[in-house]
């Protein structure tokens, strides 16, 4: 599987906004129209947003990678540019240089149980690999997504998690931090959903995407239960700006997140992961 | 008239218990009640007599922090094979938190003042249910720990 930037990588492409959509109090969803010649991508890769006068921030694509009409990228209000483009609207011009990084192993996963373990807006570069495995669904054993946000009203993708656990073949499990009566869910730690999901720790790919705290609770809970380094995929969030892996801004230990992330496999970046400050 | 013979079943079914031998559970079987609560029910409230443990056999309840003019705040639910109820073990044996039940819920509950009496007169026994209560209150003060960190606030 390969999806490159089509031109010169440092050279954006303009798209305009086609929707625009809120999906939380701080965070939203755009869709750009990439044109008649669609925009190929692999589930996890990112492209570089560019708010012109304001700057360019890397963003995970979080469409479906079956239907390239579309560019779709959920956005959390945090910055200078994401404020931007919280601002924009339908028909308003945004630059895109992508697709960059690497990707989440659905190939390698074929045949294996999948677990997807989500936090906060971390569900949103997991949905392409969610939306091309059920596109799959018969090539992979038991599916389990699990996800875990602050908050009732801070659950991202409501509407899709509630179809995705209306499904007889995949197993969904949501839990938060805390809430009031009107929740009749979960309340917990999303690393307490683990023990319940039933899949085999031995024959399992895991994906996993959120807060890194988050995720390293998650890897000890999966190494408890037998799941090896090798099996478990994260993706890692550092400050990329040129996102060829020239500028150096993100580099991790001896990786550049940009190029050689930002999914990885826990094995590969493991003793990195145990350095204070990097 | 209660079997006691069949409670020690339903309690080697719980998870908690794994291992344990048969004259050690029988032991704590004497002390033992199945119970059923619907949604809704209130099986414990904060401040009040820690006088049961239970074993959740399956459903669900919530561990709630009372608020005054509002409705509980719920901080963790728990589940099938989980426990709660540890108030028993820790002076004044008072209840920390409401426990609601959020869907039909059929648990195995030990009576306090029973167990208390039987562990004085067999330290191992009670060595032994401590033992496996510590790594479930381990577990929980991490997963505590946990959801203090605040993890998916905005940063």
């Amino acid at each position: 599987m390969s999806a490159k930037a089509k031109t010169d990588p440092m050279v954006p492409e303009l798209m305009s906004i086609s929707v625009r959509r809120k999906e939380l109090a701080d965070t939203f969803t755009i869709e750009l129209d990439p044109g008649k010649a669609g925009f190929e991508f692999l589930p996890g890769q990112f492209n570089m947003l560019y708010a012109f006068g304001v700057g360019e921030v890397p963003i995970s694509i979080s469409g479906d990678p079956a239907e390239p009409e579309s560019l779709v990228h959920t956005i959390r209000d945090v910055g200078a540019v994401t404020n931007a483009l919280s601002k924009m609207k339908k028909g308003d011009q945004v630059g895109v240089r992508g697709p960059f990084g690497s990707c989440w192993p659905v190939g390698e996963a074929e045949g294996s149980d999948v677990v997807i373990v989500a936090g906060g807006i971390g569900l949103a570069p997991l949905r392409p690999a969610i939306d091309h495995i059920l596109t799959n669904r018969s090539k992979y054993g038991r599916f389990v997504i699990l996800y875990g946000a602050r908050s009732p009203e801070d659950i991202l993708y409501m509407n899709q998690l509630q179809k995705w656990r209306g499904r007889l073949d995949t197993y969904v499990d949501v839990t938060v931090d805390h809430a009031g009566r009107d929740w009749a869910g979960n309340v917990g730690v999303v690393t307490r959903l683990i023990g319940r999901a039933n899949f085999d720790p031995r024959h399992t790919k895991v994906m996993i995407c959120g807060p890194e705290i988050m995720m390293r609770f998650t890897i000890k809970e999966l190494n408890q239960i037998g799941v090896s380094k090798e099996d478990i995929y994260v993706s890692m969030e550092r400050n990329m700006k040129c996102a060829i892996g020239h500028c150096g801004h993100c580099q991790f230990g001896g990786h550049f997140v940009c190029k050689d992330g930002p999914v990885f496999s826990y094995a590969r970046i493991e003793s990195l992961l145990q350095v204070r400050g990097l | 008239m209660v079997k006691v013979e069949g409670l020690d079943k339903l309690l080697a079914e719980h998870p908690f218990f794994d291992g344990m031998d048969d004259a050690s559970r029988k032991t704590l079987a004497g002390c033992a009640r199945n119970e059923c609560f619907d949604v809704g029910d209130m099986i414990a409230k904060e401040g009040q007599p820690a006088e049961r443990f239970y074993f959740i056999r399956s459903g669900s309840v919530a561990l709630e922090f009372h608020t005054p003019g509002q409705d509980g705040l719920i901080i963790e639910t728990l589940h099938d094979g989980d426990v709660f109820g540890w108030s028993w073990m820790v002076p004044p044996y008072e209840w920390s938190y409401d426990i609601r039940v959020t869907e039909l819920t059929r648990v195995t509950s030990l009576e306090a003042t029973c167990l208390r009496k039987k562990l004085k007169k067999d330290n191992a026994l009670g060595f032994e249910l401590y033992s496996r209560f510590m790594p479930v209150i381990a577990k929980r003060l991490y997963s505590a720990r946990q959801q203090l960190t605040d993890m998916y606030a905005k940063k």
